[in-house]
């Protein structure tokens, strides 16, 4: 499901079609982070991955006209297929052998699928989750919801349409 | 199909993060419109949180979902901030297409 | 008393700086009275020093006193340092002496010149720069003073500039001494190279242990030699010596008779080991091109009627005298000359000076007749003169070219019997010039009406401050071949004192034929004295014989001509060649480089098309170079 999504936003001529095959992608992570016991995640990814993000690309979609569909035939840079070519390839090469090579020592590491994090202290993933953010990390979380207020706030400032800031 | 019970160890997720991040930067290269752009960014993402959670669990540390909780964040912020520069660059533009703004040229 | 060594070049240093600063201020004819203060102070300070040495034995008279270090470089350590030895005092003495009464005679001679003072600053920086040559304790500090010389001659050459011929000759003077600098300069470099040092102390010393193979005693020599070919005026680089007649007629004294022109003979005397210890041919070539060049000029002195160009190529002619004594190993001999021919050349000039003054600026022989009641002191103090130049006992210059013809003798028979032709031709010319300008006809009321509307023009007697130094002269003129009488050892006073610096090099002519019939030879040059004055009588007093002034003689034979057709044609082309080379092989690599970083940058640039994609691209092929790079690293 996921691979579907994902070469449907590549290849999908229109903007809106692409945005959808997004949509089943991102979905798809969603049950895949079930499938890790990261429910939580799974959760907050389709709030805001899925529901938000998406729709906010919609919206921008609808806004800035839809008819132009994109002609995927030509393309104007020569060569730029190709590279993307090489670079795809060789990205899809070379992480698969940093996987294979690294597996074993993954395992070594690790302790396993099997073992999963229900153990001795079985708290529920996301209490797990709520006491690594809050204790280990609240000052990373402090920071981010700055970064959330800053970014609204500019990009109201960006994109106001009349007195000239942020205008393009 | 039934006795293809095909347990997904961690290597087979750790792959197909591999494979979807290199889609999404064949999309980034290939695609012109600037949203499909940044959706196949956001492609990229989705699968580096992927690897995070998988190498997460296979560690036993909360911590990879930890990061993963925050590049959310931090991606949701992003895409706002993006498409607001989108919206007011494209504004005033008809033809909606990242080649058009070459103006950088040296 | 030494230590004050320092003093001897500081006087006119200071002289010519504060003129520069006052200068105009001063004014005639105090800047002149200032000016001569100078060379006088440096005169009693070179004499202080001249007993100081005295009083010491002969091995000690040697002191070195160093000013300050100048070039600390790595293995280059040069200081300016000034060398007190019997050489050095020598000359010394009679550069502030004669600079002195020069300069005295100056202030007379520039009266009612807009640029006195101007002047004045050049005579004094011109006796600084002297000093220093002949003081310097290394070929570097000479060196400075060598150039300084020549550019104060320069100067003085060209001082009446709004003349195009005074300037002309005064580019001339300086180009032509400039190809003679290449030679020390080579020199120099070679000394450095040889011997680590450009100091005196260290090449003669090594030249002395015989450390310096005969090759570099050469090749330094005979550089040093077209240097001093070039100051000194030998043929082929004499051609700036008569033109430098367009100075002032105190210029020519001081610079061109007495000092300058004598450096050349001076360096090679310092550097006489090194002669001494080149190949047998090299100091031959010297002496040849010395005898050839003072024949040759006294040829032309026969033929010439400028008052000044007669004195100008006699000057050149005795100029080579003394290098034919150095070529022949007499250095002491050589010193004598130079010392003795700046008494009565200078005499002779400053006296050709004060008939130019009395005639109005009146140059030409012809034009001149009968002035010796007229200007009576300026014509004995001439006589006096020369008899000198013309080898008449028991004036000064018999003494010293006898001294010179002696050794020659015992090098050469053939240089020997052209340095008695030139002898003969030196008093013939001297003569004739004595008797066109103070005997004879008065030929300057034939053209009296040429010079001004005040009515009946009469040459007058040149004022005092201009006859003393005259006079001065004349005495020195008659007594100072005391300085070596050839009668017995006690009474060669030169060569005890010049010992130290000569002694080894000097050539030992003791046991020769003509060391034992010294005297048939003393009388054989006086026999030639004589000749040619009487032939010099018969012709241009008596009117017996009729005067042979061919016009070859007259151009100098053609050698300006062929000088100015060679660099003209051969030299023009040369020239033509390295100017293209260097417009377009070296502008062309200096620009082609530049092209070339040009035409890169365009082509680079051709990267930033302003397209986020293939940025976007080029970003996404570096990861994967890391990446790979990272995946061979763990993997490997």
């Amino acid at each position: 499901m996921v691979l579907v999504g994902a070469l449907g936003v590549i290849f999908r001529k229109h903007p809106v079609h692409a945005a959808l095959s997004l949509v089943l992608t991102l979905f798809g992570i969603a049950v895949l982070f079930v499938a890790q016991s990261a429910e939580f995640l799974a959760a907050v990814q389709v709030i805001v991955y899925a529901g938000a993000i998406v729709i906010l690309f919609l919206f921008v979609i609808m806004l800035l006209g839809v008819d132009k569909a994109e002609d995927l035939k030509i393309e104007p840079l020569a060569s730029q297929r190709w590279v993307a070519a090489i670079v795809g390839l060789g990205m899809v090469g070379l992480l698969t052998a940093a996987v294979v090579s690294g597996s074993d020592v993954l395992r070594e590491r690790g302790l396993g699928i099997a073992n999963s994090v229900a153990g001795e202290n079985a708290d529920a993933n996301i209490q797990q989750l709520a006491n690594s953010i809050f204790s280990d990390y609240v000052f990373a979380f402090e920071v981010t919801s700055v970064l959330l207020v800053v970014a609204v706030v500019g990009t109201v400032l960006l994109a106001r349409r009349r007195t000239g800031k942020g205008v393009a | 199909m039934f006795g293809l019970v095909v347990v997904p160890t961690s290597t087979w997720y750790l792959l197909l993060s591999a494979v979807l991040f290199s889609i999404g930067a064949i999309g980034v290269l290939v695609r012109r419109n600037p949203l499909v752009m940044f959706m196949c960014i956001e492609l990229m993402l989705n699968a580096v949180n992927l690897t995070f959670v998988t190498v997460g669990r296979e560690m036993s540390d909360i911590n990879g979902q930890a990061i993963v909780f925050f590049v959310m964040v931090v991606a949701a912020a992003e895409v706002v901030v993006g498409l607001g520069i989108i919206v007011s660059i494209m504004r005033r533009r008809s033809g909606v297409n990242v080649d058009d703004l070459a103006e950088l040229k040296g | 008393m030494t230590s004050s060594l320092w003093l001897l070049p500081a006087f006119p240093l200071f002289g010519a700086l504060v003129l520069m600063a006052f200068g105009r201020r001063l004014g005639e004819p105090q800047s002149g009275w200032f000016a001569a203060a100078m060379p006088i102070a440096s005169f009693i300070v070179s004499v202080s020093v001249y007993f100081d040495l005295l009083s010491r034995s002969s091995e000690e008279r040697h002191e070195i006193v160093t000013l300050f270090s100048w070039i600390p470089v790595g293995a280059l350590h040069i200081d300016v340092a000034l060398l007190a030895d019997p050489l050095s005092i020598t000359m010394a003495l009679f550069i502030t002496g004669i600079g002195s009464l020069i300069h005295l005679y100056a202030i007379g001679y520039m009266h009612g010149d807009p640029k006195f003072s101007k002047f004045f600053l050049y005579l004094n920086m011109f006796v600084f720069s002297m000093l220093m040559l002949v003081l310097g304790e290394n070929l570097l500090v000479t060196f400075l003073g060598w150039e300084g010389v020549g550019a104060c001659s320069y100067f003085l050459i060209s001082f009446w500039h709004t003349r195009n011929s005074a300037a002309v000759a005064g580019k001339k003077a300086f180009v032509t001494n400039r190809i003679g600098d290449f030679g020390v300069m080579t020199a120099m470099f070679l000394a450095f190279s040889a011997f680590g040092s450009v100091s005196y102390a260290s090449i003669n010393e090594a030249a002395h242990t015989g450390a310096i193979a005969p090759v570099t005693a050469t090749a330094i020599g005979l550089l040093l030699f077209v240097g001093a070919c070039g100051k000194s005026a030998q043929l082929p680089l004499y051609l700036w010596l008569p033109d430098a007649m367009e100075g002032p007629t105190p210029v020519s004294a001081l610079i061109h008779a007495a000092t300058m022109v004598t450096s050349g003979v001076f360096l090679m005397t310092r550097m006489s080991p090194i002669l001494h210890a080149s190949y047998e041919w090299a100091p031959m070539i010297i002496a040849c091109v010395g005898a050839a060049t003072a024949l040759y000029a006294a040829t032309i002195a026969v033929a010439q009627n400028d008052i000044k160009k007669v004195l100008a190529y006699s000057t050149v002619s005795q100029l080579g005298y003394m290098f034919l004594a150095v070529g022949s190993g007499a250095y002491v001999a050589a010193i004598f000359h130079m010392v003795t021919h700046a008494f009565f050349k200078a005499l002779l000039f400053l006296g050709s000076g004060s008939v130019i003054h009395g005639m109005h600026h009146e140059q030409d022989m012809r034009r001149m007749g009968a002035l010796r009641k007229l200007m009576p002191v300026t014509a004995v103090t001439f006589i006096i003169g020369w008899l000198a130049i013309a080898g008449v006992p028991p004036f000064a210059g018999f003494w010293s070219k006898d001294e010179i013809l002696l050794y020659v003798y015992a090098n050469n028979r053939g240089l020997y019997v052209v340095g008695l032709i030139t002898a003969l031709l030196t008093a013939y010319y001297m003569t004739r010039q004595v008797i066109m300008v103070f005997y004879g006809e008065a030929k300057w009321k034939d053209h009296a009406h040429d010079h001004g509307a005040h009515g009946d023009f009469e040459p007058h007697e040149s004022p005092k401050i201009m006859l003393f130094p005259l006079v001065v002269l004349s005495v020195l003129s008659v007594i100072g071949g005391a300085m070596q009488l050839p009668f017995t050892k006690k009474l060669h006073f030169l060569e005890h004192w010049l010992a130290p610096v000569v002694e080894e090099s000097e050539a030992d002519i003791h046991k020769t034929w003509a060391y034992e019939h010294k005297y048939v030879l003393l009388v054989i040059a006086v026999a030639i004295a004589i000749t040619g004055i009487a032939a010099a009588i018969a012709v241009y007093s008596k009117k017996k014989v009729k005067a042979v002034e061919p016009r070859v003689l007259e151009q100098a034979w053609f050698y300006d001509a062929g000088a100015a057709k060679l660099i003209g044609g051969l030299g023009r082309a040369a020239f033509d060649a390295v100017a293209w080379t260097d417009a377009h092989i070296v502008d062309g690599a200096v620009n082609g480089t530049a092209t070339m970083v040009r035409g890169i940058a365009g082509q680079v640039r051709k990267s930033q098309n302003g397209f986020t994609r293939v940025y976007a691209a080029l970003m996404a092929v570096g990861a994967v170079v890391l990446l790979a790079w990272f995946v061979y690293r763990g993997v490997a």
